[in-house]
């Protein structure tokens, strides 16, 4: 029999033994709700589950688990991000549970881009607690039910279905392995990874993780970024830390007479390539300013239909 | 140390616009070893204002500024200078100048900008290597703090965005977690880092009064 810690159709997927299919989502700099509408309905039925970035890259944007909310109004499954620059361990808390009450099941734990990176770059960045002390605060909070300090929650604690990110580019490789590790001791349910290009690399970090033991330990969903255009590419290649994108790749979209294609091409090879791989449950799309492609994608690389609950 | 950076002539002047007559204090430790409050720099600053037509009516370098007994003595000898100025100029640190001000009970003026508490690595170049926690881990990360060092503070490793050893924040730098990884390495230490690091305790951070013994 499984056992499932909340209502998560996300959770049902990975613990029943299948291949997840996840995407992502960016909320709009706006109030305008139909931003967020318009996006899911592109997303809707070929993904368990929607990630909800919060203020990516360190910009300002409109609040990651009011977007949740307008998700399950349209019965899309929302994992909202929360990262630890912008709250201290009061507000982190607080707005889990308010996240939880409105009916979100899934939370995916950052410590968040530098606020140096974004358009305020003259905030006070938080950063009270790390990533791997917030999904130990968030497992406190539903198995053990109290807060960090130790004190009791007085009502039901919520049902949270809980990751983390891995980036199996940096360097020392070692030190990546040793943060994932300690991310599922501290109670990572699943693990989503950096954007994967350079799959021989990501195959090399992932003999290392089943070496360790740790795809048994949680679920490890690849991250895939379908790329637009060769200046995304390079930009990526050059520009953006911890981004592992070979020459080559940049090369294809550089010489394609049709990027567009070329990019949803390259996307596609890397996904197949991905599923092959022992240790990885699922794939996280993350389509940012491109959510259009994503069905397509998963259409393609024989994901659909996803099961329904 | 305190490491302080010396205003601009044309900011400090902008705050002296209403005075006439000006005290100037320095300090014989930090700001001395900073030379942003030594004896040289408030020579220099004297000419400086003196050449703009402002009136200097004395000057001390304080043993250091902080001290509360030590100021009190060196400046009682210098009081009608002190009491005939508008303004006193602190060439101290940010603690240093609210001494002064406390001491006199005249309006102060601070020369400096206070930054860090930091180490010379050479003349004229500092680093903040501590950030006054009040918990200190150094003895699980090598002997290299992550709280002062890592731009978002990580206990438990370095984040993704490391490569290279530079840190992405200020690619200029070297990424701390980098190099408390390969210290720990090589003394085959790298056990310490399994531990999950607890939250830390910021209260310790807030201690505002220590009464020693």
């Amino acid at each position: 029999m499984i056992f499932l810690r909340t209502g998560s159709n996300l959770e049902r997927v990975l613990v029943g033994g299948g291949f997840a299919f996840t995407s992502e989502l960016g909320p709009p700099k706006g109030a305008d709700p139909e931003k967020i509408r318009s996006k899911g309905v592109l997303l809707k039925d070929c993904s368990d589950a929607v990630n909800i970035t919060d203020n990516q890259t360190a910009i300002a944007r409109l609040s990651s688990i009011a977007a949740g909310k307008l998700l399950l109004d349209m019965d899309i499954e929302p994992v909202i991000q929360i990262t630890c620059r912008d709250r201290n361990r009061l507000a982190l808390q607080s707005d889990i549970l308010g996240a939880a009450s409105l009916g979100m099941k899934n939370v995916l734990c950052l410590t968040g881009d530098h606020q140096s990176f974004g358009n305020h770059p003259q905030a006070r960045g938080v950063f009270d607690i790390d990533s791997i002390q917030l999904i130990r605060a968030f497992k406190m909070l539903r198995d053990e039910e109290v807060f960090m300090s130790g004190d009791k929650l007085r009502a039901s604690p919520p049902k949270l279905f809980i990751g983390g990110v891995a980036n199996p580019f940096t360097d020392p490789p070692g030190a990546s392995l040793l943060r994932l590790e300690k991310k599922i001791d501290a109670g990572a349910d699943f693990i989503q990874t950096q954007a994967i290009f350079n799959v021989h690399r990501f195959a090399e970090w992932m003999d290392e993780v089943r070496d360790r033991g740790l795809d048994r330990r949680t679920h490890i969903l690849a991250g895939v970024s379908p790329v637009k255009s060769p200046r995304i590419a390079a930009r990526m290649r050059d520009v953006i830390p911890g981004m592992d994108v070979p020459d080559g790749i940049v090369e294809r979209m550089e010489g394609a007479q049709d990027p567009l294609e070329e990019g949803f091409q390259i996307s596609l090879e890397i996904m197949k390539e991905l599923k092959s791989i022992k240790g990885v449950h699922g794939m996280h799309v993350m389509a940012i300013l491109w959510e259009s492609i994503v069905q397509r994608l998963a259409e393609e690389a024989g994901m659909l239909p996803r099961p329904r609950v | 140390m305190i490491i302080t950076r010396q205003r601009s002539l044309e900011d400090i002047l902008a705050s002296l616009a209403d005075a006439d007559t000006i005290f100037i204090a320095g300090c014989s430790e930090c700001a001395t070893l900073c030379r942003t409050g030594g004896e040289p720099e408030v020579l220099a600053m004297k000419e400086a204002l003196e050449a703009t037509g402002k009136k200097v009516s004395g000057h001390v370098v304080l043993e250091p500024a902080c001290h509360l007994l030590n100021d009190k003595r060196l400046l009682k000898p210098l009081k009608t200078e002190v009491e005939e100025a508008d303004i006193i100029l602190s060439m101290s640190c940010g603690n240093g100048t609210q001494t002064i001000a406390e001491v006199t009970g005249a309006e102060v003026v601070p020369g400096n900008q206070t930054l860090f508490l930091g180490e010379i690595k050479r003349i004229g170049v500092f680093e903040r290597n501590c950030m006054l926690c009040g918990e200190c881990v150094l003895e699980e990360t090598g002997g290299l703090c992550p709280v002062a060092r890592c731009p978002k503070h990580m206990l438990n490793g370095p984040c993704g965005g490391s490569e290279g050893g530079k840190c992405e924040v200020n690619p200029e730098e070297e990424c701390i977690w980098h190099n408390i990884y390969e210290k720990l390495e090589k003394a085959g230490k790298l056990d310490k880092l399994k531990k999950i690091q607890p939250p830390k305790d910021w209260s310790k951070s807030e201690e505002k009064i220590l009464r020693a013994g």
